[in-house]
């Protein structure tokens, strides 16, 4: 098996003054694999956007614990000014708000430039040439006549392809895309996600997208990551998630998605909302809002167990009506 | 961007006609007759009488108005009252010398109080954030004219660093002679504009833009200076631009602690002398400057945002 891309090993962040933290993702692991697109689903405040700027660092809080290796170097024992040359070059990251993503003050030409410049492209026309290539694979009409058009002139689904093309111009083995859609109408979201998907076919690189909707993520993703009140809580390659999901969770959220042919129903909705970060102490942090908790749920947190060779959950019940006791995470 | 230019142009014309109309009227419910005031107590009646024919303060209102604002548009403001000289010439003599201090006090707060504000902005709430709220507490409380003392006695009257008063002849020897009054100013500009550069900074840091050009692999000086400072330079432009009209007022005092020539002086002195003709021609002046200050604001931001300059 090739080494993995990304590896997170029992990831814990916590935010506020050292003396009281408030712990935000405790214990986080999972991995992507080189080429691979790996989804990071959860609801507000489950953590994964701070997961995934946690891998940029660049988050304001702390990871007081766990390992985040690309391609085998721990990105946590790097000091702050080795980030640079790794930002942008070697993983690359797009954001929720493509509006306000962009410098306003500088045209699009530039902004996609400069990425290039920081990474080594010192040629100025060789520069031109790959930005006017870069704004063409990412489809904007006319990209060499709107070199030097400024982000306000650009609609929010434009801004969000000049992002793309920024992000992707230096050809990061990883692109992490932070909710890329969830600004955009729904007509535009489609072609955005579409695109994503024929940068990643031209480039070759591994996607990691952060989103609280599992149909763009079945849309974009080979395998998903669950994650509630900042831990992982499922994991499993997307088929066998859309169809055999293991925990409560995951099942609750598959309910919620809306279905053709279901409209006139009333769409399920899980109960009760996100325990607050860090008031989680003990047990399982789902169990309030769980159907199925037993009184084990309460006391102990499960561990991973293994319900099959990519498939891993966190959870007691499932785990015993399926007869699985082996714990650890999926392959 | 053209259009943009033209209507703000055209929006300084009826400022300019308010201001005119406002001195007039200011210069008219002032207590004190002119003629008394020129001629002295002991002239007579017949005397004043002339007087008042001459400088035209018996026509009808209307007609003064109008000859006064013909007269400011076309720079026609008479002679003083109490020496006969050309209030014009008064003025461009003196009008070097204030714009001379304005230009220095502005550079030199600038100079000072944007780099103290991007210092302060790059470590909130830690030592060099404390000595910037110190400092600016400091420069808003000091009077100019106090400081402006101090700083006299101690490097000209105790060190003889620098001259104690008048304007200074040729280029060098007028610098020497305006760093001292322009320093006294800078120093209330700097903790204006320094506290400015602070805030804006740390708002633009925050912003979404910041984060990605850090993770476009920019490093700090980068993600400071080209992404945050130019656009907090937004905000900047307005300070810069009210801070400049306040350099101009400050003048009057400044002009007066350290003896030198300017238009703020001539308008004291005037003042002081009743000498209407220059109280009027320099309003008018001091106030054609204010409004061309903020029309130098208004077209800066059209350099500073293209927001404005392409749309």
């Amino acid at each position: 098996m090739t080494p993995d891309l990304l590896r997170l090993t029992d990831v814990t962040i916590e935010f506020g003054s050292p003396k009281k933290p408030i712990r935000v993702v405790e214990g986080v692991s999972f991995s992507i694999g080189r080429g691979e697109s790996v989804g990071l689903v959860g609801e507000s405040g489950s953590g994964k956007s701070v997961t995934s700027l946690a891998i940029m660092r660049l988050i304001g809080g702390r990871v007081v614990q766990g390992r985040i290796e690309f391609e085998g170097r721990n990105l946590l024992d790097l000091p702050a000014s080795a980030l640079p040359e790794i930002r942008g070059r070697d993983i690359a990251m797009i954001f929720q708000e493509p509006m306000s993503s962009l410098n306003p003050l500088m045209t699009v030409g530039d902004q996609i430039g400069e990425a290039l410049l920081l990474h080594g492209w010192r040629d100025r026309t060789k520069r031109r040439e790959r930005t006017i290539e870069m704004l063409r694979l990412v489809g904007i009409p006319n990209a060499e006549g709107r070199l030097g058009a400024y982000p306000h002139q650009f609609s929010g689904g434009m801004r969000q392809r000049v992002m793309i093309a920024m992000a992707v111009a230096c050809e990061p083995k990883l692109l992490i895309a932070d909710e890329p859609t969830t600004a955009l109408d729904v007509t535009i979201q489609a072609q955005v996600l579409d695109l994503m998907k024929t940068v990643r076919r031209e480039l070759g690189m591994a996607i990691l997208l952060i989103s609280h909707d599992l149909g763009v993520i079945a849309d974009v993703c080979e395998r998903v990551v669950v994650m509630y009140a900042g831990r992982v809580v499922e994991e499993a390659d997307i088929r066998t998630i859309l169809t055999r999901p293991q925990h409560p969770y995951t099942r609750g959220l598959l309910r919620s998605v809306p279905r053709r042919g279901h409209e006139a129903e009333r769409l399920y909705q899980i109960p009760g909302s996100v325990p607050p970060a860090g008031s989680i102490r003990q047990g399982c942090p789902f169990r309030d809002r769980c159907e199925l908790a037993v009184s084990r749920c309460a006391e102990e947190m499960p561990p991973m167990f293994r319900f099959g060779p990519s498939q891993s959950a966190a959870c007691w019940v499932t785990a015993a009506a399926e007869g699985v006791t082996q714990a650890g995470a999926a392959a | 961007m053209t259009r943009y230019i033209v209507v703000r142009l055209l929006d300084a014309i009826p400022t300019v006609l308010l201001v005119l109309t406002l001195v007039f009227i200011a210069m008219r419910i002032l207590p004190g007759d002119p003629a008394v005031a020129a001629l002295g107590d002991f002239a007579t009646p017949e005397q004043r009488e002339a007087f008042r024919e001459k400088m035209g303060l018996n026509a009808p209102l209307w007609q003064q108005y109008l000859t006064f604002v013909v007269n400011s548009l076309t720079l026609d403001f008479g002679a003083s009252m109490m020496n006969g000289r050309d209030v014009l010439g008064l003025i461009a003599y003196n009008l070097p010398y204030t714009i001379e201090l304005t230009i220095a006090s502005v550079l030199l707060g600038v100079l000072i109080g944007v780099p103290f504000g991007v210092w302060a902005a790059t470590n909130p709430n830690r030592a060099p954030d404390s000595a910037m709220r110190g400092f600016s507490l400091i420069g808003y409380a000091v009077p100019d004219f106090y400081l402006g003392a101090l700083l006299l006695i101690v490097f000209s009257l105790n060190l003889g660093w620098f001259p104690i008063n008048g304007g200074g002849e040729g280029f060098l020897d007028r610098m020497h002679h305006v760093f001292l009054p322009a320093l006294t100013l800078a120093f209330i500009k700097a903790a204006f504009l320094g506290r400015l550069t602070r805030t804006a900074l740390l708002e633009v840091l925050g912003r979404d833009y910041i984060r990605t050009a850090r993770a476009k692999g920019a490093r700090e000086p980068r993600v400071i200076y080209r992404h945050g400072l130019r656009n907090a330079l937004l905000p900047l432009t307005t300070g810069l631009g009210l801070t400049t009209l306040t350099a101009l007022s400050g003048s009057v005092a400044i002009e007066l602690v350290f003896n030198r020539p300017g238009l703020g002086k001539l308008l004291i002195s005037a003042i002081a002398e009743r000498d209407y003709a220059v109280i009027q021609g320099g309003i008018v002046v001091f106030a054609l400057f204010v409004v061309a200050i903020n029309l130098a604001m208004d077209l800066a931001y059209v350099l500073v945002d293209p927001r404005i300059r392409v749309s």
